[in-house]
């Protein structure tokens, strides 16, 4: 118990510490930018409670669906990319130059072939989401164990049994390891789309707050932002220790006999 | 289905193959707008690009804009490379430390650099300072990250061999954690180039910072669109050539190292 504790302090000193240097920092703060962190926290409760239906919640959907078309894109074409070596060089070079376009470059083409309407917004938070989860995709699949693929043929496990239980298992760590670089990413643009054209959603608000001059709204928004952020990393480190935790376990095996 | 054997392409079959998906690719974005899949007001078929690239290119406008995202994004990965090592290093080698900001690290992360650019706006409005202030914050993560990582993986045994014969501090860091760190380095480096030219970008796109992201804005606002296509374009090539410098560096440096002999002797 006290070893929780004792942890738990440790977790939350430097975040506790860094919040009060905050709160004591900006209390005297007669700077219009940066008000002091007590008037961001009033703020905050009245803000977003009122636009929880009109912005939290729209910017928080477009996400998880952007986030979900990415995964299911990004490991459905990743899967035949690193299983055919012919293919992956054909398109390689292709991909190598969309890929180094930074996405928000891409916002003012999608709002010219799409318009300002959600399905821009989702292809933006695709286009820049799908990247990380492709690449691993292909590198994971690439590595799938020969040992364990032999193994697969002298079963006769062919089709769609040998793409779940060999290929998609055998590549799930790394895919896993490209949708949570693909999460954060999401959120980034996400908030960027909504601040390019938008009538809704969290990037719209904290843009609109800054026009309007309405500071400590603003910072209570980037709050926000961060809160979600965090949050979101955390389920998906439920959502991981889950998903793998057999491999986690594994490791940990092959660790210990070693 | 008799085993395919492991059959490796050479480099320049693979070559000819990737070059082969670049020409398709501009045959697709060709055919598109000619056949009227979608309109070329919108889609300007891949030659009317690249023309639009060409006269781009000769004009002394791209070049300023060019030259002053590379700027941006110099300055900013510098500024962020050297806070990342400097704390890095830091906060790897003191296992207290490691835990005490392993939770701040992972609150501040996730908190979206995008979030910043009304700050920025606010505080230093359509400068330099502003591309900055975003490109510095998220391409700090990266190289952090890794650095931590990097100093936290030097082998105990070296360690103490090192403490056995009282090296330096000096020649600590020189002999034995530089050589074990470096591969981490190089690779939060190549993460934190490609992370500090997207910032560059959305940076000048969004604040109008001079560069060409805000030479994308003006072109869309007064709908040229080849001419937006074009520098688009632009910015992908540079990308390109950013990574692939990073990874020849990689290369370079690590020549010593297990991981680049391996594949080389492949």
């Amino acid at each position: 118990m006290t070893a929780v504790a004792r942890r738990l302090v440790r977790v939350l000193a430097l975040p506790a510490a860094l919040f009060a240097l905050w709160w004591i920092a900006s209390a005297g703060s007669t700077s219009f930018y940066l008000p002091p962190l007590p008037r961001i926290l009033a703020v905050f409760g009245p803000t977003w409670s009122a636009r929880l239906t009109s912005d939290v919640l729209p910017s928080t959907a477009r996400l998880l669906l952007g986030y979900a078309g990415a995964v299911v894109l990004g490991v459905g074409l990743g899967v035949p990319l690193g299983a055919r070596p012919r293919l992956r060089a054909v398109v390689e070079p292709t991909l190598e130059l969309v890929r180094a376009i930074p996405p928000p470059a891409l916002v003012p083409v999608f709002m010219l072939l799409f318009g300002i309407g959600t399905p821009m917004k989702l292809l933006v938070i695709v286009s820049g989401a799908i990247w990380p989860v492709l690449l691993n995709t292909i590198d994971g699949v690439r590595a799938v164990d020969e040992v364990l693929a032999d193994t697969c043929r002298c079963y006769g496990i062919t089709g769609a049994r040998r793409l779940r239980v060999l290929v998609l298992r055998g590549a799930s760590p790394q895919i896993v390891t490209g949708m949570r670089q693909a999460l954060s990413i999401a959120i980034i643009l996400m908030v960027i789309s909504e601040m390019f054209a938008s009538s809704s959603g969290l990037g719209y608000a904290i843009v609109d707050f800054q026009r309007g001059f309405s500071i400590p709204e603003m910072w209570s928004g980037i709050l926000l932002l961060g809160v979600l952020g965090f949050a979101l990393s955390l389920v998906f480190r439920v959502f991981e220790a889950r998903a793998l935790g057999w491999y986690h376990g594994l490791r940990r095996t092959r660790r210990g006999d070693a | 289905m008799s085993r395919p054997a492991p059959r490796r392409a050479s480099p320049a079959s693979r070559a000819g193959l990737g070059a082969l998906g670049l020409v398709g690719a501009a045959a697709v974005f060709e055919l598109i707008p000619r056949i009227g899949l979608v309109s070329p007001r919108y889609l300007p078929p891949t030659t009317a690009m690249l023309a639009a690239l060409g006269r781009e290119a000769t004009g002394a406008a791209f070049w300023r804009a060019l030259l002053d995202t590379i700027h941006g994004w110099a300055l900013g990965l510098a500024i962020a490379v050297a806070l990342g090592l400097v704390l890095g290093v830091a906060i790897g080698s003191v296992r207290g430390l490691r835990v005490a900001t392993a939770s701040t690290i992972e609150f501040l992360r996730p908190i979206p650099s995008v979030a910043l650019i009304p700050v920025a706006v606010l505080l230093y409005g359509a400068q330099l300072r502003s591309t900055l202030l975003l490109v510095v914050y998220a391409s700090f993560w990266p190289i952090l990250l890794q650095v931590i990582q990097g100093v936290g993986d030097v082998d105990p045994v070296a360690r103490d061999t090192a403490l056995a014969y009282r090296f330096t501090p000096w020649a600590t860091i020189r002999y034995l954690v530089l050589p074990t760190a470096l591969s981490y380095i190089l690779t939060g480096l190549r993460l934190s180039a490609a992370v500090a030219l997207i910032l560059a970008i959305t940076a000048e796109l969004m604040i109008g910072t001079p560069g060409l992201g805000k030479e994308i804005g003006v072109a869309m606002a007064s709908s040229a669109v080849p001419a937006m296509y074009a520098l688009i374009l632009a910015v992908g090539l540079i990308g390109v050539a950013v990574n692939v410098g990073f990874r020849a560096l990689e290369r370079r440096m690590l020549a010593w190292h297990t991981s680049v002999r391996l594949e080389a002797a492949r």
